[in-house]
């Protein structure tokens, strides 16, 4: 057992529901007591979503438990079958479920029998894995089944490849942070690339559809949470290449548009090796119906095609409009040269949230505004170890945890000049004085926002520095109050989470910490008194103050 | 719809419908019960249910916490009693509460853990009293929550000791969790009239609660508190005065009647107080006038709010309830059939363990003015152009008494409000005319 007050990442059937809801035409059925629906009201209020909710449960209750959910749930599943008429319907096990034990892949088998649609029983376990890991779960999973299920011969995967390069993008999904803008600032960059997209999964996919997959060219996983496991799955088994680079920030958005004219400049020549056979076997038939002259013809066209596609393919082209989008369509990089963000050198800063954010985050803040960032953390403790070698020598420690307090008394004891981490933090930065910039889930209503405001791509590192800016006190601000010695007269007021009070503030120091501008003022007095305490002092007068500014300064 | 009818009919659907889990109690119970903290043990779901629909109150220190149940504790490889001892013991040094609430889940339910028998134990060893309520999902919805809790902390109540007062001879107890200022607002109400009242369960203190036994009155505040009122008849052998509940003026002079009426006190001035309560209510009752509403139910407060709306000159097409206790509710519904028949209004279809799918069909047939519903379905309602009022806010406002009848109103009308400030803008109506399937 934990105490616990607060979580970052839900329970793992969240994970399958938001999976599951975020495909169109697919219903969930959660087997779950009354109550536990409680998925619906997060959707209907933080995406402001418009349509129900496509998911039900099957409720567990005193007759359930006494005997079984016998009839229920087949029934329950034949119901939402003729009602909604969904292409999927996924089971869910819940945390009472997992206990109950009953066999869930049987009614499963059974309710398929007088089902128009699909049935899966969702393949998670509450007690093992989290919402994040849950829903990379259940993404390849009905992947996976709906291309075990295709009758499409994939044995030469090539001659199924579309004309033009193109991707899919999986992990956009609902209750994601900023999923739909960062989706069409992806959608933006690969359209001026020349990328079509082929799907995005599960955000509004058909299921139906999702026998297209092999024949985009490549994969796109921005997020590292939920895709990779889907990815690995499709390289696998029809040898789709993928990229999981976040493109967040100026210099992994350059390296992630990169890795796509590498991909895609691989794949082209996979392609063009491949093309002749692929003209004797798939469209043999086809092409004995035309005449002579006519089949040369469009065999040249298609060959064409993919020579043109190959030679579009440049890598000037790619370098070109990176450097373009850096230098002048982006501010960030203009931002970071310019003498505000001067201001912010040096400066120290604590992120936290989900690996991707985090690590995205602090390689922003240390690479591309120098900021020194004390500690960067995530609670995704299963990814440790890639967000360990994420952040090594861009910050001064790691802290992987789940536990909100452990990251409170971090924020404490560093006591950064901002935050950058999950509505949590903000929380912490509240009671703590400390201005925070929320970059990660989990996340509230605001972080909902339905203005244009991607993370990710250049547009992205434009919303980043706003946010990063806004959320140091503004540099010359800063100084001016310095200078001038404040312009906020109100009482000094003590807000700890970490230190007990015993010390006395004589006159002539509380005046003089009535002087210091007020956004700092509880940092000094905090300081002063750590400083104090560390060599006994029971009075704080002004030479004490000043002693400990000295301590601190060496 | 037919209009005949005369007397309330009695539904039963699926029980397929949204609600909150009853562990959401603690929300408003640690904040009623200054010096508890409520432990709610159970797994990651509940954790995540309770952060969610708690928000902001997480952050600011709140004396409730999940006791997170892990894979050992399911397979019984750790034992219940030395980690609850553990986490209790935390607890008592921590928060140094006066009484530890033990929040039984669903989880607990299946792998029968005995809270029960665990609870006096630890209780002797940290040397605080443990309450143990099982408010899981399995059994009750959303307030039910607050039954369970208050069922079990009636237990606790100290034995009533007899004596000597000056307004009446017998002692009344009134039950049911309301913000202190709401309860004293009742108090006073019934003092007005010559009643004292002798406790709340609960007070504001766990050390508070009121003396109960054989020759106590009690009387509740809530329509979902029938185990609470089970448990001070049989077990405490009090007296239960069965009356509607103090919600609207009409409920409120109902409510204070009843009590009077068991006192042998005639009632003053109160045909007067809850006249001027109505004045007072015009501008509102213009709006809500002769517009029809449909409550999907969920915590079942329906019935009481149902009756207060018609008489406020609404039409009720369907009242929607997790759970009926004809017993408990008995004057309440009493109450609405008379508000019917004064009101020459249809009786409305009330509908027990609804089920939202089949509701929602009925709500595009009969195109209600508005729709008391939960969270799970306001939006894509009001996408569909069809008016929905939230009903958990029944459940935080401040509702009871004369006092507050205006708060009602103000929820109810807050919709209808907006409506008139958008009406002219056309665009009521905001999904694709895509889901004729349905």
């Amino acid at each position: 057992m934990k105490l616990a007050y607060w979580m970052y990442a839900g329970p793992a059937h969240i994970g399958t529901l938001r999976v599951a809801s975020s495909f169109k035409n697919v219903h969930a059925i959660m087997h779950a007591p009354l109550g536990d629906d409680y998925f619906n009201v997060m959707r209907s209020m933080l995406e402001r979503e418009r349509d129900f909710t496509p998911v039900t449960a099957s409720i567990v209750d005193r007759h359930v438990l006494a005997r079984g959910s016998q009839e229920k749930v087949v029934e329950n599943i034949t119901r939402k079958d003729q009602q909604e008429k969904p292409d999927l319907i996924v089971l869910t096990p819940t945390c009472t479920s997992s206990i109950l034990q009953e066999d869930l892949q049987n009614f499963v088998e059974r309710a398929t029998r007088n089902t128009n649609s699909d049935i899966l029983l969702a393949d998670v376990n509450h007690y093992r894995v989290n919402e994040f890991q849950a829903a990379d779960r259940t993404l390849e999973q009905i992947i996976s089944f709906y291309l075990e299920k295709t009758s499409i011969d994939f044995s030469n995967i090539y001659s199924k490849k579309t004309e033009k390069p193109s991707a899919n993008i999986l992990g956009i999904f609902t209750l994601g942070f900023h999923h739909q803008h960062d989706c069409r600032e992806i959608y933006r960059i690969l359209k001026d690339l020349g990328i079509k997209i082929n799907l995005i999964i599960p955000e509004g996919c058909l299921v139906t559809n999702l026998k297209k997959i092999p024949e985009a060219w490549f994969n796109i996983v921005p997020y590292r949470e939920i895709g990779l496991m889907a990815a690995q799955y499709l390289e696998k088994k029809y040898n789709m290449p993928y990229i999981a680079t976040t493109p967040m920030g100026l210099v992994e958005t350059a390296s992630w548009i990169r890795q796509i004219y590498g991909t895609s400049a691989h794949v082209a020549h996979a392609l063009k090796r491949a093309l002749k056979p692929e003209f004797a076997s798939a469209n043999f038939q086809r092409m004995c119906a035309l005449a002579e002259g006519e089949r040369e013809q469009v065999a040249s066209q298609r060959d064409g095609v993919r020579y043109n596609i190959i030679s579009n393919l440049s890598k000037k082209k790619f370098e070109e409009y990176i450097d373009q989008q850096t230098r002048f369509v982006s501010q960030a990089a203009w931002f970071s040269r310019s003498i505000d963000c001067q201001n912010l050198t040096g400066k120290k800063a604590l992120v936290f949230g989900d690996a991707t954010h985090a690590a995205a985050m602090t390689k922003i803040l240390v690479r591309e505004m120098g900021i020194n960032v004390c500690c960067a953390g995530t609670y995704c403790q299963n990814d440790a170890d890639w967000f360990r070698e994420q952040v090594q020598g861009f910050c001064d420690q790691v802290l992987i945890t789940e536990d909100h307090t452990q990251v409170g008394n971090m924020i404490s004891q560093i006591e950064p000049a901002a935050i950058f981490g999950t509505q949590m933090e903000r929380h912490v930065g509240k009671r703590l004085d400390i201005p925070c910039g929320v970059i990660s889930a989990p996340i509230h209503i605001q972080n909902f926002p339905l203005s244009y405001r991607p993370f990710l791509g250049y547009e992205g590192t434009n919303q980043i520095a706003d946010l990063v800016y806004n959320s140091f006190t503004l540099g010359m601000e800063d100084h001016l109050l310095e200078i001038f010695g404040g312009h906020d007269v109100k009482t000094v007021i003590t807000k700890n989470l970490s230190t007990d009070d015993n010390l006395i503030w004589n006159e002539p120091a509380q005046t003089e910490l009535k002087k210091i501008p007020g956004f700092v003022r509880n940092r000094i007095k905090r300081n002063t008194e750590k400083f104090a305490r560390s060599k006994q002092i029971k009075e704080i007068t002004v030479e004490v103050m000043y002693a400990a500014k000295e301590a601190l300064a060496s | 719809m037919s209009f005949t009818t005369t007397t309330l009919k009695f539904e039963c659907e699926t029980g397929n419908y949204h609600t909150f889990c009853p562990i959401s109690c603690v929300s408003w119970l640690y904040q009623k019960i200054s010096d508890s903290f409520f432990l709610v043990i159970g797994t990651k779901t509940c954790g995540y249910f309770l952060q969610n629909a708690l928000g902001v109150m997480i952050f600011a220190e709140p004396r409730y916490a999940m006791a997170e149940l892990e894979e050992g504790d399911i397979s019984a490889q750790l034992h219940d009693f030395d980690e609850l001892k553990r986490l209790c013991l935390q607890i008592q040094q921590d928060r140094n509460p006066s009484v530890i609430v033990w929040i039984g889940t669903c989880t607990t339910e299946i792998i029968k853990m005995d809270l029960e028998g665990m609870a006096p134990k630890i209780e002797e060893f940290i040397g605080r009293p443990i309450i143990v309520a099982r408010a899981n999902g399995l059994d009750y919805a959303f307030t039910q929550g607050e039954d369970t809790v208050l069922a079990a902390m009636a237990h606790r109540c100290p034995e009533y000791i007899k004596e000597k007062t000056l307004y009446q001879t017998s002692p009344l107890v009134l039950f049911g969790s309301l913000p202190n200022t709401v309860a004293q607002q009742l108090t006073r109400e019934l003092e007005n009239q010559g009643i004292k009242v002798s406790g709340w369960l609960p007070e504001a203190r766990y050390e508070e609660l009121p003396g109960l036994g054989s020759g106590v009155f009690v009387c509740g505040v809530h329509p979902f508190l029938s185990r609470t009122a089970t448990t001070l008849m049989r077990r405490r052998k009090c007296q239960l005065i069965g009356a509607p509940f103090p919600i609207g003026p009409d409920g409120t002079r109902a409510w204070i009647e009843k009590i009077c009426q068991v006192f042998e006190i005639t009632p003053k001035n109160l045909e007067q107080r809850e006249a001027d309560i109505w004045e007072n209510l015009k501008d509102y009752l213009s709006l809500v006038k002769s517009k029809s509403v449909f409550f999907m139910g969920d915590n079942l407060l329906e019935i009481s709010l149902a009756r207060f709306l018609i008489r406020c000159g609404m039409i009720v097409y369907e009242i929607g309830i997790p759970y009926m206790d004809k017993r408990f509710q008995a004057s309440e519904l009493n109450l609405l059939e008379k508000t019917c028949r004064e009101m020459k209004v249809a009786m409305p279809r009330i509908v027990e363990k609804p089920d939202n799918s089949n509701q929602i069909q009925r709500i595009r047939a009969l195109q209600p003015d508005l729709v008391i519903t939960g969270l799970a379905h306001s939006n894509p309602l009001e996408a569909r152009g069809i008016t929905t009022k939230w009903s958990v806010e029944f459940t935080f406002a401040q509702i009871h008494g004369f006092t507050n009848a205006r708060d009602i109103l103000e929820l109810v009308t807050r919709p209808l409000r907006r409506n008139n400030h958008l009406k002219d803008l056309g665009w009521s109506k905001l999904v694709k005319n895509i889901e004729n399937k349905h």
